[in-house]
């Protein structure tokens, strides 16, 4: 597996030592890059307002799932909120035949993997513990370990290898599951296995109340190299960037140039979960901060300046945020209650004497209500 | 029909899971050149390429969760864990992933992965070498978990295990590797989870798994030297029992003893106590027992001989089902 970098034609990950790499600025003013403007030179008027699209009803369904849970429908909700161009920027530079392994923030990107609003919410209603069939998107049912996922995606991504394809395996983690072993172990694997696999990190500042300062003194980004991998830091709330950095990252793992580290420097606006009560550890002024970088409005800025801000595209922003919200809304409510047997459902692929011996059991105990074990 | 070593029976059904199925991949430590630190997987590398035999880096989380990964895929791998205490670090991608992804995504994703794990004690190891952690295992949904005791076992068990949809631990028992008998690879396997009745008695029941079923099987001998026809059951498979194979022979023995190398609270003996006394409490006549390690971590090499159960230890739970003369009763107290 092992083979000289040097002879291969593989993009070379972008670096910016002490500063981000950046295209699209707060201010919406875009900046050129000679290194990452290629590979963003197909985006044009449309696919800047898709994406614009993407961002806006993903916060849109966000802030309605808060609201669900706030209404006492949904048991518990992990808001992305300020987090969309992270997410959005790397998934809509996935292929099809990629496979995806998240951590349980990223509805924006199963949203671009075309999991259905309905799917997003079983999990969170207590209805199921997977909303989709994992094949049907090709992102993997979010974990819930933290960092557990990145070893999946590198076994994946071996499996490509070994099956001579040239899909590429993406992992999605935090900044607090850095800390973890598997993510080392997982950059030790993709390493010398070659895998083609990318390590997307969203450094959104916090891991539930501890700050990433109290996971690492250096950037994160800096730690891929020592590994082998080398790494990019970019701007998290710059869709443009992000996608630029995604896609270098797997045409160089489809290309056989093994894995890539994307440190994506984004910032959790809202709670870790709708338990989580950040107004005892977050700095008002740094949150202030990070809301003048905002995702959407510094692409709002753009669009504007490119005379491409009108009020049609506004008009069906809204009226499609509106309606992913109200699908959501509706979705939810529909959802139905799952059966009392399902309990035992799916355990085991193949017959389980002790397991189903338990279903008669327990089925036998139910009909002694009228009705109750269906 | 072929004598080989337990060792080499299982390298053979290895290498006729590789040569039957191209999705079988094995991961593990040192199992490439050098063939594993028992040899269990000698020569598997070199006839099937690095991409299906793996020498993984030094990390058990990431051999497991890479197993994860490929079986996403579709493979079938199979992991091998050096030795049994150092299965820990794999033990969270172990319970929370490999056990529960098949329930979590509504039987969408299989998770056919055999886990490989030499245990047990007996031959002289340091720490961490000699440990029987298949409580651990059985108390997880998800799971299927099994031990061999003789080469025939070990040839169609390891097959069986790696053609499951569902994970398997293989728990080998790692002093009887070198112990000899006949494969016969046309022969009809039993299925996976059922026990086997390795001698017919009608005194007592003996269950044992993995490295204790020769020590139960010569404990029977000897008590039939002294009159008392005992009925040795290997139960082959621990996740799930065969209850119904173990309660026929109780209702028939009316007395159970059941023996481990693992630690005795909360073992395999404990459930089985449990469950055969719910089954046909009416038909026992006397109270189940346990011969098993103590509740202490496993001793220094010196001291093992003292830990494990033996012959004689075994010999002693006989009497006293049967009422005889016993360690207990020697001391007093009840038995």
């Amino acid at each position: 597996m092992l083979r000289s970098l040097d002879q291969l034609d593989v993009p070379t990950p972008v670096t910016a030592p002490g500063t981000l790499l950046q295209l699209l600025p707060p201010d919406g003013e875009r900046v050129p890059h000679p290194d990452l403007d290629p590979w963003i030179a197909d985006i044009d008027g449309a696919a800047l307002a898709a994406l614009y699209d993407d961002l806006s009803v993903i916060r849109r369904l966000d802030v309605e799932a808060t609201a669900l849970q706030r209404q006492g429908e949904l048991g518990l909700w992990p808001p992305l909120l300020g987090q969309e161009a992270a997410q959005v920027g790397s998934a809509r530079a996935l292929r099809g035949d990629d496979f995806v392994f998240t951590s349980y923030r990223e509805n924006g990107v199963a949203y671009c993997r075309g999991v259905s609003v309905a799917q997003l919410l079983p999990v969170w209603r207590g209805t199921a513990l997977s909303g989709w069939n994992p094949y049907d998107v090709g992102m993997a049912t979010p974990a819930v370990i933290i960092g557990a996922q990145t070893l999946h995606a590198t076994g994946y991504a071996l499996g490509c290898e070994i099956d001579g394809v040239d899909s590429v395996a993406v992992a999605y983690f935090g900044d607090g599951a850095t800390s973890q072993g598997d993510v080392s172990e997982a950059m030790v694997y993709a390493a010398s296995f070659h895998a083609p696999v990318v390590f997307f990190c969203q450094n959104n500042h916090w891991a539930i109340s501890e700050p990433v300062a109290l996971q690492t003194t250096r950037p994160i980004a800096a730690r891929a190299p020592a590994f082998g991998i080398p790494s990019m830091r970019v701007d998290g709330n710059d869709v443009l960037a992000v996608m630029a950095a995604t896609r270098i990252a797997l045409d160089r793992a489809r290309r056989g140039g093994g894995p890539t580290f994307i440190e994506a420097v984004t910032y959790r606006m809202g709670p870790h979960t709708t338990s989580d009560d950040p107004g005892r550890y977050v700095d008002p002024v740094e949150r202030a901060e990070w809301a003048a970088k905002d995702p959407i409005d510094r692409l709002e800025r753009h669009l504007d300046a490119l005379g491409l801000l009108t009020d049609e595209l506004r008009r069906s922003v809204r009226t499609s945020s509106d309606a992913a919200a109200a699908e959501l809304r509706r979705a939810c409510l529909a959802l139905p209650e799952p059966a009392a047997l399902t309990v035992f459902d799916n355990v085991y692929a193949e017959p389980h004497a002790g397991l189903d011996r338990q279903r008669r059991e327990y089925s036998a105990y139910l009909d002694m209500f009228d009705g109750s074990a269906s | 029909m072929t004598e080989l070593t337990l060792a080499k029976a299982i390298n053979l059904g290895l290498r006729r899971s590789l040569e039957g199925d191209d999705r079988v991949v094995l991961i593990g430590e040192d199992i490439g050149k050098l063939g594993g630190v028992f040899r269990v997987t000698d020569g598997l590398q070199a006839d099937f390429g690095a991409r299906r035999v793996i020498d993984a880096p030094l990390a058990e989380s990431a051999i497991i969760g890479t197993a994860v990964g490929l079986a996403f895929r579709g493979f079938r791998p199979v992991c091998e864990i050096q030795f049994d205490g150092f299965i820990y670090p794999g033990f969270d991608q172990i319970v929370a992933q490999v056990a529960k992804l098949h329930y979590r995504t509504a039987g969408a994703v299989r998770m056919p992965i055999t886990i490989r794990v030499p245990f047990g004690g007996g031959i002289g190891a340091v720490e961490h070498h000699s440990e029987s952690p298949e409580a651990y295992f059985t108390h997880t949904s998800g799971l299927r978990v099994v031990s061999c005791s003789n080469p025939q076992d070990a040839y169609a068990m390891v097959r069986q295990a790696i053609a499951c949809d569902d994970p398997v631990l293989f728990f080998e028992p790692k002093r009887r590797y070198w112990a000899t008998g006949d494969v016969d690879e046309d022969a009809d396997a039993p299925a996976l989870g059922s026990a086997r009745i390795v001698q017919p008695g009608g005194d007592v029941t003996l269950v044992a798994y993995g490295p204790l079923v020769t020590t139960a099987h010569d404990a029977a001998l000897a008590a039939l030297d002294d009159g008392v026809s005992v009925e040795v059951i290997d139960l082959r498979s621990l996740s799930p029992v065969d209850f119904d194979c173990v309660e026929a022979s109780v209702r028939k023995t009316g007395r159970l003893v059941v023996a481990h190398e693992a630690q005795h609270f909360g073992g395999l003996g404990a459930e089985l106590a449990s469950a055969i006394t719910e089954r046909c409490f009416f038909h026992l006549e006397a109270p189940p027992v346990r011969v098993t390690g103590f509740d202490t971590p496993y001793p220094a090499a010196k001291l093992e001989r003292h830990f494990l159960p033996d012959l004689d230890r075994i010999l002693d739970a006989v009497d006293r089902v049967m009422g005889r003369e016993n360690s207990l009763s020697r001391a007093g107290a009840s038995a």
